[in-house]
């Protein structure tokens, strides 16, 4: 058994159990915060998988930018401990369920199945996911749309000032 | 890369300027006469580089295939650039009247205009989206540029959101197109198309279609993506009404004839027929609708908003006809729509000076004749030309359109658009009526146009000269395809 399979090993587990205990924890602040440690390992998996780029930007944006957003709304609206959600299984229970089990029927038929050459890399692939092949073909084929959006970015940054500033 | 530069040099030099007139406000206290300045000084120069760039060779691209240069888009950054020019200089009186003069509002139009080129360029579905981001963006905030009127705050916001939720329906659309052609390329995306002439026409490719039509559908304020329409000209500013009614609407059809163009590669394909008798029923709707509507309206913003969206109709059909012609007619009547839709609203904004409640309904209009009559006799040129009356440029416009149409096989649909322009006679020519046969007891003083007046003399005289000469514009038109 490599390193690497060890590794996603490791953090698989982490991954479902962090999941999971989002889902289950009572406590809104708990929850986020074990959102926070999946998303890591989600990374650390993105990473196993060569895509350094995706694992940075994962990082960034959702460990970083949204989980702000979403304890900033728990801060806002003050939600203390969640109220003992109602028993009975629903039509939520029954739905989720259900598309839970379609879910997982899914993955293990793709997982099971063997497609010949599917465990063959095309070539170059090992390649496209690291943060050099990106920088190489955003600066060099998308070059103009590139640098288009800074333009998007500059009338949103002063749009925001003009309908915000108290004073202009 | 330095030819590049030199074959799409309207949109880096405008960016560039642009972005320049920004910092100019910045550093200038008090000195929005000078960005003013500056800034019709910037279109004017990317007028010039247009101008420039429009005799290079066909299929002429840069930057790794991402934009088109020269001709078709060269052609419609000289129809933004006008409006732009013909915008700003309505809107230094009309900003001072409110007393809402700020350099912003000049660079916020300088970058939808940028967006403008980007779209009118693009040769790549991300440098579309680009396009239509910055120009939207640019729209939203000016239709919200009066802070403190309830209306304004209003149409931004409406605008903002249902734009948001149109964008979603593009970008699904283009990454739908993306995994069916495998690239994003104009070019690419041909082949691609071009491949699948079997029965079996793969349904993603199909979906992808659909949903960018609607996007664009939206932006063009097409039935049924058309109810924004009203709610936004009627609460924003009215110059940024005049700007985005018209330069917006010349932008969203200069992506939808290449992207139709793409997608549609043999007009004699099923697909291809489905899709035109797609374009021609929603065309056959938005006239009906924007006329009908437009009839019974009393504020005049909304009406000339509704008969934007009838506008909007004709226009497709030319999209519809899937041919040459029909796209050359589209050209020749953005250009002329341009015209003497922004004069008309130019000339409401002359009227209102700054304040919301002045010459905003149909009634306000009677006996405009004998207080203004030059303003009067200004207007009437322009709901004429809307109307279609002959000497006057929209009759040439609908008659390019509808003789596309009929040589393409909809004679249905060109007789709609005659029995819809024969509804839209009843409220433009209304308009005139009350200005000249109606008598109003309400005593006005004084208002004098100012710059907005070089506007309007310069929208009037394009009405008459499109009328009087079209074949010089058609020619020019034709010669882009």
């Amino acid at each position: 058994m490599s390193v690497t399979v060890l590794l996603f090993g490791i953090l698989a587990v982490v991954a479902v159990a962090s999941g999971i205990s989002t889902v289950m924890s009572r406590n809104p602040v708990a929850s986020a915060m074990s959102l926070v440690l999946h998303f890591f390992t989600l990374a650390g998996i993105y990473l196993t998988l060569q895509a350094q780029f995706i694992a940075a930007v994962q990082v960034l944006v959702y460990a970083g930018a949204i989980m702000v957003l979403v304890v900033f709304m728990i801060m806002l609206l003050n939600v203390g401990r969640e109220e003992q959600m109602r028993e009975n299984p629903g039509y939520r229970t029954i739905i989720g369920t259900a598309l839970g089990v379609m879910l997982a029927f899914q993955v293990g038929k793709t997982a099971f199945t063997d497609v010949a050459g599917r465990h063959v890399l095309p070539p170059g692939s090992a390649v496209t996911g690291t943060t050099e092949a990106l920088g190489e073909t955003l600066f060099k084929m998308y070059l103009f749309p590139f640098e288009a959006v800074s333009l998007l970015l500059l009338v949103a940054v002063v749009g925001a000032v003009i309908l915000a500033k108290r004073k202009i | 890369m330095l030819q590049d530069f030199l074959n799409s040099a309207p949109i880096p030099l405008l960016s560039a300027l642009a972005t320049l007139v920004m910092l100019l406000d910045a550093m200038k206290r008090d000195g929005a006469r000078i960005v003013f300045g500056f800034s019709v000084f910037s279109l004017t120069a990317a007028m010039a580089a247009a101008i420039y760039t429009m005799f290079l060779p066909d299929k002429t691209t840069a930057f790794n295939n991402m934009i088109t240069c020269g001709g078709y888009g060269a052609y419609f950054d000289i129809v933004f650039c006008l409006g732009g020019v013909l915008t700003l200089l309505a809107a230094r009186p009309f900003l001072l009247a409110s007393n809402t003069e700020h350099g912003e509002f000049y660079s916020l139009i300088l970058f939808s205009i940028c967006g403008m080129f980007l779209i009118a360029h693009s040769n790549n579905l991300l440098t579309l989206f680009i396009g239509i981001e910055v120009m939207s963006v640019s729209f939203y905030i000016l239709s919200g540029y009066l802070r403190t009127s309830r209306f304004s705050i209003e149409a931004s916001l409406k605008y903002f959101l249902l734009g948001a939720f149109i964008t979603g329906f593009l970008v699904y659309g283009m990454a739908l197109i993306y995994g069916s052609a495998g690239a994003l390329g104009y070019n690419e995306i041909y082949q691609a198309v071009q491949g699948e002439t079997g029965a079996r026409f793969p349904m993603i490719l199909l979906l992808g279609m659909g949903l960018l039509i609607i996007g664009l559908s939206f932006k063009s304020a097409i039935f049924p993506f058309h109810q924004w329409a009203p709610d936004v000209y009627q609460g924003a500013p009215t110059i940024v009404t005049a700007f985005m009614s018209t330069a917006g609407k010349a932008a969203a059809f200069s992506a939808f004839i290449p992207i139709l163009a793409v997608l549609t590669p043999e007009s004699s394909s099923p697909v291809a027929a489905k899709i035109g008798m797609l374009l021609a029923v929603l065309s056959a709707a938005t006239m009906l609708v924007g006329n009908i509507s437009a009839v019974v309206q009393k504020n005049i913003k909304r009406m000339l908003a509704y008969s934007s969206v009838a506008h909007a109709g004709y226009m497709m059909m030319g999209l519809a006809a899937g041919s040459v012609r029909g796209a050359s007619g589209i050209v020749f009547y953005v250009t002329a729509y341009m015209f003497m839709q922004i004069g008309a609203f130019i000339l409401i904004s002359a009227l209102e000076r700054g304040s919301e409640e002045r010459y905003q309904n149909l009634e306000d209009y009677a006996g405009l004749a004998k207080k203004h009559p030059v303003m009067a006799a200004l207007m009437s040129v322009f709901m004429l030309s809307l109307t279609g009356i002959p000497p006057f440029a929209g009759f040439f416009g609908k008659y390019y359109l509808f003789t596309a149409a009929i040589e393409s096989g909809y004679t249905w649909l060109t007789i709609i658009a005659v029995i819809s322009s024969v509804i839209s006679v009843y409220f433009y020519i209304g308009l005139i009526v009350a200005m000249y046969f109606r008598e109003s007891d309400v005593q006005e003083q004084d208002s004098r146009p100012g710059l907005a007046g070089i506007s309007l003399v310069i929208s009037a005289a394009g009405v008459i000269i499109l009328g009087v000469i079209p074949q010089f514009i058609d020619k020019i038109a034709k010669s882009l395809f």
